[in-house]
């Protein structure tokens, strides 16, 4: 194809992804170096029949064309990096001297905010994702060896987990999961405890978060895992057979190696979606036990006061982490498309 | 194909079926509670004294007189306006899916055709917007939005949606032009066609299998966004799941959080429908990426 034609044929798609992908990701680096400009406070003298005080006020038209001037803000460095919702570079030293023990000191560290994030978002996603594949390929054993004619509708449910809306996904659990719900129930009676209460504990509640997340992305597993199991060789596996080989092993030397390419795949995707877990911890209202990197610029945006410079910095941060979870993959896809 | 050989042995069968009957009753067994309970008043959906009252309903024939009720259904829908969510949630999808098709197809078959180093680059580029989470985007929009004044409209988010969903759109459409043989559109070309007129001729016509599965995933990204949509639309223009978050925030106070039960089934309900009748392109669609590598 000609470059003309090429740059013609692109170049919405191009433009689309330059002006709301590319351009806003230059903007929150820029941003996250910025603070927004304190107002400008001025002194003013009320005079009355009693005396004249001071009183201090905002100068708004002082202030508005500060903002004007720079509407970026303040250029203020790596402070916002630093400060104690970031990084937390102060508070890290001063817990990492006052340390005890390496348990203390990490369960002192999940007190800040980003720690508490990260810690949630990077145990998630490490747990999760394993989890996620072991599952998925279980189910696609089990309905690849159950009736034709029943396959159709199995596939259908196994799918809704991973299709419907993740934000209501969460709430369907979360109400089932309920103290007064009908799983919370049955855990209550379980346990043996009539106080047992997902919302109070840390500890249920992100083994909850995270068997949403199974629940959700499983299905993924299954349906790529299916679809690798139709394209096994029928003629290799019949081989092994006449070689005397057992179900165990056609499994483990036939199967297995032909799925092993799907799971890097699978692997890869899963990373990427659950780094970026969100809407379950909206769904489980659980911001006092988990919070997670995508929550907390979430809340930074939301809320009475816009902190944009802090939701930029953990963006950035963000995207740092998302890259050092692709580099491995970005590589593979360099060496093997590069080359063609 | 089960030939006598391969007949499993009776224990193997019983663990597999009883892997299956487990996996069923998880995937939908939520789905089909939660559709009974939206008929249900608060007091039998969320019970602490009974659980079985959420399945006989003993609260909601003391308080409505029948075992069904549809007030969940109507505070939400009626009351709070659900509906103008549903028109809003209707517009975005209709958009968003046309305007990333047309983009889509045009850059994923220039893409798919071009030999030249700068496709690879291209590609590569986009694989790594795919992996950046939509909502570290947000907070570069909004003072650009606010500025501009167009923060709050739908369109603002239809074309942010558009453009976050490219990069995915084109690997798929990218990934499908490419088992179009070649031969097809430059034999066109041979025959005096623009490059235009042999895409627009010749790809145009067989081209629909793979729109309509990369369609159907542009349409899931627009109907199930939370982080975006929930962002930079204002109240007036929210779609159905920023609503149903709203509802979480003001009803459960209110005591009526059946609102909200019945707005998640009324938005899972289309989704239902979408599975059923697209099961075949959404399973070739999940596969694509893998299957080829």
């Amino acid at each position: 194809m000609k470059h003309t034609a090429f740059f013609w044929f692109t170049l919405p798609s191009a433009a689309a992804m330059l002006l709301f992908i590319f351009f806003p990701t230059v903007s929150i680096i820029v941003q996250s170096f910025h603070v927004a400009h304190e107002q400008v406070i001025i002194e003013v003298e009320n005079c009355g029949p009693f005396g004249c005080t001071t009183a201090t006020a905002i100068d708004q038209e002082a202030t508005a064309e500060l903002r004007e001037a720079e509407p970026l803000g303040q250029f203020a460095g790596l402070d916002v990096y630093k400060d104690r919702n970031h990084l937390a570079v102060n508070e890290f030293a001063q817990l990492w001297a006052d340390r005890e023990s390496l348990g203390g000191f990490v369960s002192d560290l999940m007190n800040l905010p980003f720690y508490k994030a990260l810690g949630f978002t990077l145990t998630y996603t490490f747990i999760v994702t394993p989890l996620t594949i072991v599952f998925g390929f279980i189910i696609a054993v089990a309905v690849n060896s159950a009736a034709r004619t029943l396959r159709g509708p199995l596939i259908f449910f196994t799918l809704l987990p991973n299709i419907v809306t993740p934000l209501i996904g969460g709430l369907i659990l979360f109400w089932m999961v309920d103290a007064r719900g009908v799983i919370g129930t049955a855990l209550r009676w379980l346990a043996d405890d009539p106080g047992l209460s997902v919302k109070a504990d840390t500890g249920l509640m992100w083994s909850m978060l995270m068997v949403y997340g199974v629940w959700s992305s499983a299905p993924f597993a299954f349906i790529v895992y299916y679809a690798g199991l139709q394209t096994v060789s029928q003629d290799t596996l019949e081989a092994a057979r006449i070689d005397g080989a057992t179900r165990w092993q056609q499994i483990r030397h036939v199967v297995i190696p032909h799925l092993l390419p799907l799971t890097t795949f699978i692997a890869l995707i899963q990373l990427m979606d659950n780094f970026r877990v969100f809407e379950p911890i909206i769904s489980f209202n659980a911001q006092a036990h988990a919070t997670s990197l995508s929550w907390a610029i979430f809340n930074d945006l939301g809320g009475e006061t816009q902190q944009l410079s802090s939701a930029a910095a953990t963006s950035v941060l963000t995207v740092i982490g998302v890259a050092i979870l692709l580099s491995p993959v970005l590589v593979r896809t360099y060496r093997s498309y590069g080359k063609a | 194909m089960a030939s006598k050989a391969q007949k499993r042995p009776l224990a193997l069968q019983i663990v597999l079926i009883a892997t299956l009957v487990i996996w069923m009753i998880a995937a939908a067994f939520p789905f089909f509670w939660t559709l009974w309970g939206s008929f249900k008043v608060e007091a039998d959906f969320f019970s602490l004294t009974n659980w079985t009252n959420s399945l006989t309903g003993e609260r909601t024939i003391a308080e409505t007189g029948d075992a069904f009720t549809g007030q969940g259904y109507y505070g939400a829908w009626v009351q709070e306006e659900f509906w103008r969510a549903a028109w809003n949630s209707t517009l975005v999808c209709l958009f968003v899916v046309s305007v990333s098709l047309t983009l889509g197809t045009l850059g994923g078959y220039a893409l798919a055709r071009s030999t030249y180093r700068y496709a690879f680059w291209f590609l590569l580029i986009a694989l790594i917007f795919r992996a950046l989470p939509p909502i570290t985007l947000v907070s570069g929009y909004l003072p650009v939005f606010f500025d501009l004044n167009i923060w709050g409209y739908l369109p603002t988010a239809i074309i942010v949606l558009v453009a976050i969903n490219q990069p995915f759109t084109l690997w798929m459409l990218h990934s499908f032009f490419k088992n179009i043989p070649s031969e097809l559109d430059e034999s066109a070309m041979v025959d005096g066609c623009t490059r235009f007129q042999a895409f627009r001729h010749v790809i145009i016509p067989v081209m629909w299998p793979g729109v309509i599965t990369t369609g159907l995933f542009s349409f899931l990204l627009a109907y199930n966004d939370f982080a975006v949509t929930a962002m930079i639309l204002d109240k007036q223009n929210q779609t159905m799941v920023p609503k149903i978050a709203s509802f979480l925030g003001t009803t459960q106070t209110k005591g009526n959080v059946m609102f909200a039960v019945a707005a998640v089934v009324s938005t899972t309900a289309p989704l239902f429908l979408l599975i059923m009748f697209f099961q075949r392109q959404i399973v070739s669609g999940l596969t694509a990426g893998a299957v080829k590598g």
